[in-house]
């Protein structure tokens, strides 16, 4: 095998990552002043961003690009990811600076551990085979062991730490076991090729036995193992008893982190997986993930009702949310509109409400943050009189609160549109109608905790203020919400293009 | 020009919300802005050319273009009156609400949002549009009665959420099935388009989708049996809310089954007319008969609008063709009844926030006399009483006449039942007046003071449209009449005057 320096350039920006995670780990040994270190890693960030806004400058000329003999597609797609990726991260960076300092003298490798993580998700949707999506799944997930656990002198850190590595093993082995079913069935591993002597799995599928989900038992039995270890990072029904748990007992930020980069980053290969690898199967697939979105989304908005701690709740919140993207995920059949087919449909969909669920997840995390890191409190009790105490923090929490409900006119509403738009024009009529009747579920908790905010008299009169950058992200993650709500015509071409790739 | 209507209030609030320091301030540019909102759906009202009719003032831009979603909003003879109507209410909920202390600013902000928010659904042509106007104005809405209210407020704000919330996602699942429903490249939320489309062949049976929004207007309206959230978020609503909620949000119902309803499903909304009829039926009466036993004022206006409503949903009815002649009277005296109840219970709400901001109970009861104490209030109390009872000269009369006249001969058992309905409600108002306003002096309320000037101005903003449209009803019926005919077209036949 030979690498050649066009390899090393399609993948510049996860080198980029992982040598800013080096290097902020390592000025954290000589220098003395803790600010600097977070000013690098923010300002760091640059580098990779560079690196993928030249790779995709360079993509949109020579078309879509191989690395390391198939093992990564460099494309549109992969790059939509890499791109929310890193502005995901950088927003993280900016807001939990403050509560990072608490993890003295391990703040540096907090970062570190981070950016390593980032590197993996940010392979994952550049999967070109399945070997690339072990290596990169686990490269995700081994950090995020760490970083869940980071709290160590909290019970429910570790405990948390403990649960989620025990799970992240379990998924992945039943991963692995799958396939390996798919290899034996197909005798390839290749998602992805344009070589016809060395053809990938989907091509391998197409002569199947009809009267058989899947064309045969053994792919059969590969796919449903697959989306078991998949449904595990989705937080998926009846994959995602962790969920809450873990929300609840790891750092915030490091949950905000599951909850937002690391859910796209699996939504992003599940898509590369079934719509690019498998979609020779998709009338099979399609019909599970439609069962399996109304299960997660139903179990995910009931179960929250009864929530009394934020995290927790906002670990529910991530399942049911899940579930309306799984709408997008079962959507693949179809007419289309115009000159787009279902599956493009369903796509763009997804990519388009996992940048509007970044927006509304992150403003939600980092509200809840800025609060409780002066409260010490993550009961939802402990947000009452925030709308007095904390004006701003209470509006744009309240923001993202609607948003996440699907209230226009935020990116919660347009985004739950585009779906649902998806899910008819694949004959999903049902489906669509179990999701606007989930978010009627949903508002009544959602609303609840506004209804707290506004309504209950504060337990001190104490103002709480913000540093300057935690609000930046704040802000700017909040504009997310109005901005792609209010013109969503952008994004939703870019998310196009990048669909148009997986096709 | 439609666009400034919409936004102007929306706009005006936010400036209220950073400029509105002070209770002076806030009031101030509220007031400001609704004075120039009103002035604004005069001339748009005035503006509006019947004898050319149809759609006028069209804004069409297109939002999203992959579906086809337009940013389009023009008025037509049925939208202009609602949203004058709307202009009226926000001055006199704006004039209501001036003693509100408790941060002015955010009140304030939320009154001139939800404004906002209702004036876009009427004049949103594009569902989707249509939609999102319609389930912004839940926000105002929620913080309005749970932050300002009184009694439950929390529980009937949260269930006025709900309600609402869950009929709008039923008129969204609808609306998005019969949009995919459409053949590839006619597919559009235009409502002017859709009108008069063939609405054969889609997706799933018509009647689903008819019923879809059906349930989001029966809700809003409300219909029985979708109507108990209404009492108790109108009980718990600040004065100026109730002004809103009786004024212009029930009339979305009413304004949505005319405009898409009827509009939209004409053959779907004939064969469903006479179990309309028999649910229009069971909510006057039974909303008269509850309102008999009412012992609060705000709760027995509640249970009026929902018979009152009931009206409008009769005169709907009048459609069906099984009983031969068919003719757009009924149709009119709806649209008519939407208006005037607008003014006529927003009037009995300002009355009773008046007595209620004085004596601080709502209790019929412990009340009586108070015309000795409060004349001015008194005589609102009277005007807007005898005009909901169908007095002739106010504008009450016209509506529910027209609506008999259309409906009797259609539905002649369901018309005599409703007309009942008009008895009892000439029962209860009298009664009611005689309870708080006459009979011997009440020693307790003898400190009560009479209404002030900015009281007077509210109730005077009410009163001059209730005589205005009682006196010379073809101000209204001219121009409901140029919306209606469109509509009867879809029915098979053209409107027949009114």
């Amino acid at each position: 095998m030979n690498i050649g320096a066009r390899d090393l350039f399609l993948i510049s920006p996860e080198l980029a990552l992982v040598a800013l995670a080096i290097v902020v780990v390592a000025i954290d040994l000589v220098v003395r002043r803790k600010g600097i270190v977070i000013a690098v890693a923010v300002v760091g960030l640059l580098a990779p961003t560079i690196a993928a806004v030249s790779v995709w400058n360079d993509i949109r000329t020579t078309g879509v690009e191989m690395a390391f003999n198939g093992a990564l597609v460099v494309d549109e797609f992969a790059l939509y990811f890499k791109f929310l990726t890193l502005v995901v991260l950088a927003l993280l960076f900016m807001s939990s600076s403050d509560y990072a300092s608490r993890f003295q003298p391990f703040q540096a490798e907090f970062f570190g551990l981070l950016l390593f993580s980032s590197a993996g998700l940010m392979l994952l949707p550049a999967a070109g085979d399945l070997i690339t999506v072990y290596i990169s799944l686990e490269l995700a997930s081994l950090p995020v062991i760490a970083l869940v656990a980071y709290n160590k002198a909290q019970l429910e850190s570790t405990e948390a730490g403990l649960k989620y590595l025990v799970l992240s093993v379990v998924s992945s082995a039943v991963l692995l076991y799958g396939f390996a079913f798919l290899y034996g069935a197909t005798g390839t591993l290749r998602l992805v090729s344009f070589d016809p002597g060395n053809p990938a799995i989907g091509h391998m599928l197409i002569n199947g036995d009809p009267s058989i989900p899947f064309g045969g038992v053994p792919v059969m039995v590969g796919i449903v193992l697959a989306v078991a270890g998949f449904g595990f990072k989705l937080s998926i029904v009846p994959f995602q008893m962790w969920t809450p748990d873990v929300y609840e007992g790891a750092p915030t930020p490091v949950a905000a982190y599951l909850a937002v980069a690391s859910k796209a980053a699996a939504f992003a290969v599940v898509l590369r997986v079934f719509y690019s690898g498998l979609d020779s199967a998709a009338t099979d697939w399609s019909l599970m993930f439609a069962v399996l979105a109304a299960i997660t989304m139903t179990v995910g908005n009931v179960v929250a009702i009864a929530q009394s701690n934020v995290k927790r709740l906002l670990g529910y919140s991530a399942i049911a949310q899940a579930g309306y993207m799984l709408v997008g995920v079962a959507a693949y059949v179809g007419s289309g509109v115009g000159a787009r087919s279902g599956a493009e449909l369903g796509i763009e969909s997804v990519l388009f409400y996992l940048a509007g669920y970044a927006a509304m997840n992150l403003t939600a995390f980092f509200a809840v943050m800025a609060i409780s890191n002066r409260t010490s409190d993550d009961t939802i009790e402990g947000l009452a009189g925030m709308g007095r105490r904390a004006p701003m923090l209470a509006a744009v929490l309240a923001l993202a609160l609607l948003s996440l409900t699907g209230i226009p006119p935020t990116v919660g509403f347009i985004g739950k549109l585009f779906l649902f738009n998806a899910a008819i024009n694949a004959d999903l009529v049902w489906l669509a109608v179990i999701g606007v009747l989930n978010s009627v579920v949903s508002a009544y908790y959602y609303v609840g905790i506004v209804r707290v905010m506004y309504l209950r008299e504060p337990d001190s009169p104490a103002r709480i203020s913000v540093p300057p950058h935690a609000l930046a992200a704040l802000a700017v993650a909040a504009a997310g919400i109005l901005v792609l709500g209010l013109w969503p015509g952008g994004l939703l071409e870019v998310a196009r293009q990048a669909a148009l790739d997986l096709l | 020009m439609l666009s400034v209507i919409v936004f102007l209030p929306i706009v005006a609030g936010l400036l209220v919300l950073a400029f509105g320091r002070t209770q002076q301030m806030a009031r101030w540019i509220a007031l400001a802005a609704v004075a120039a909102e009103l002035a604004l759906t005069l001339v748009a009202f005035v503006g509006y050319d019947t004898g050319v009719g149809g759609y006028q003032s069209i804004e069409r831009f297109d939002w999203i273009s992959v579906f086809n979603i337009q940013y389009l909003m023009a008025v037509d003879g049925l939208s202009v009156p609602m949203v004058l109507l709307n202009g009226i209410l926000g001055l006199a909920a704006v004039l209501v609400s001036w003693s509100v202390k408790d941060r002015a600013n955010q009140y304030y902000m939320w009154l001139l949002v939800l404004q906002g928010a209702v004036m876009g659904v009427f004049v949103s042509l594009d569902l989707i549009l249509f939609f999102v106007f319609w389930e912004l104005e839940l926000v105002p809405m929620f913080f309005l009665i749970s932050s300002w209210g009184t009694g439950r407020r929390e529980y009937s704000a949260m269930k006025f959420l709900i309600f609402t919330f869950l009929g709008s996602a039923f008129m969204l699942a609808a609306m998005l099935t019969l949009y995919f429903s459409l053949p590839d490249g006619e597919r559009t939320f235009d409502i002017m388009a859709l009108t008069g489309h063939d609405m054969a062949g889609l997706l799933v049976p018509t009647g689903v989708i008819f019923g879809g929004f059906l349930i989001a207007f029966a809700v809003k309206l409300p219909m029985f049996p979708l109507h108990t959230w209404l009492p108790d978020a109108h009980t718990d609503a600040p004065t100026a809310v109730s002004v809103m909620l009786a004024g212009v949000l029930l009339k979305m119902g009413g304004y949505g089954l005319l405009r898409i309803n009827a509009g939209l499903f004409p053959e779907q909304m004939m064969d469903f007319a006479p179990t309309l009829a028999v649910i229009a039926v069971v909510s006057v009466l039974y909303g008269a008969f509850i309102v008999m036993r009412q012992t609060d004022l705000k709760r027995m206006v509640a249970y009026s609008s929902v018979s009152h409503m009931g009206f409008v949903t009769l005169g709907i009815a009048s459609v069906d063709g099984s009983g031969g002649s068919l003719s757009s009277v009924g149709m009119n005296g709806a649209a008519m009844q939407l208006f005037t109840h607008g003014t006529i219970t927003g009037l009995l709400f300002v009355v009773v926030g008046l007595i209620y901001e004085r004596a601080h109970t709502r209790h019929i009861p412990d009340m009586g006399g108070l015309a000795r104490q409060m004349p001015l209030i008194a005589l609102g109390f009277m005007i807007a009483g005898l005009a909901s009872l169908g007095l002739p000269t106010t504008s009450g009369f016209v509506a529910e006449l027209l609506i008999f006249l259309g409906t009797f001969q259609v539905f002649g058992l369901a018309t005599a039942l409703a007309a009942f309905g008009v008895v009892l409600a000439a029962g209860y108002i009298l009664w009611t007046a005689q309870r708080t306003l006459f009979g011997p002096r009440v020693e307790r309320w003898d400190g009560l003071a009479d209404a002030r000037p900015v009281d007077v101005a509210a109730m005077l903003v009410l009163i001059v449209p209730i005589f205005v449209v009682g006196l010379y009803p073809r101000v209204l019926t001219d121009v409901f009449e140029v919306g209606i005919n469109p509509i009867m077209t879809g029915f098979g036949l053209a409107g027949i005057g009114g």
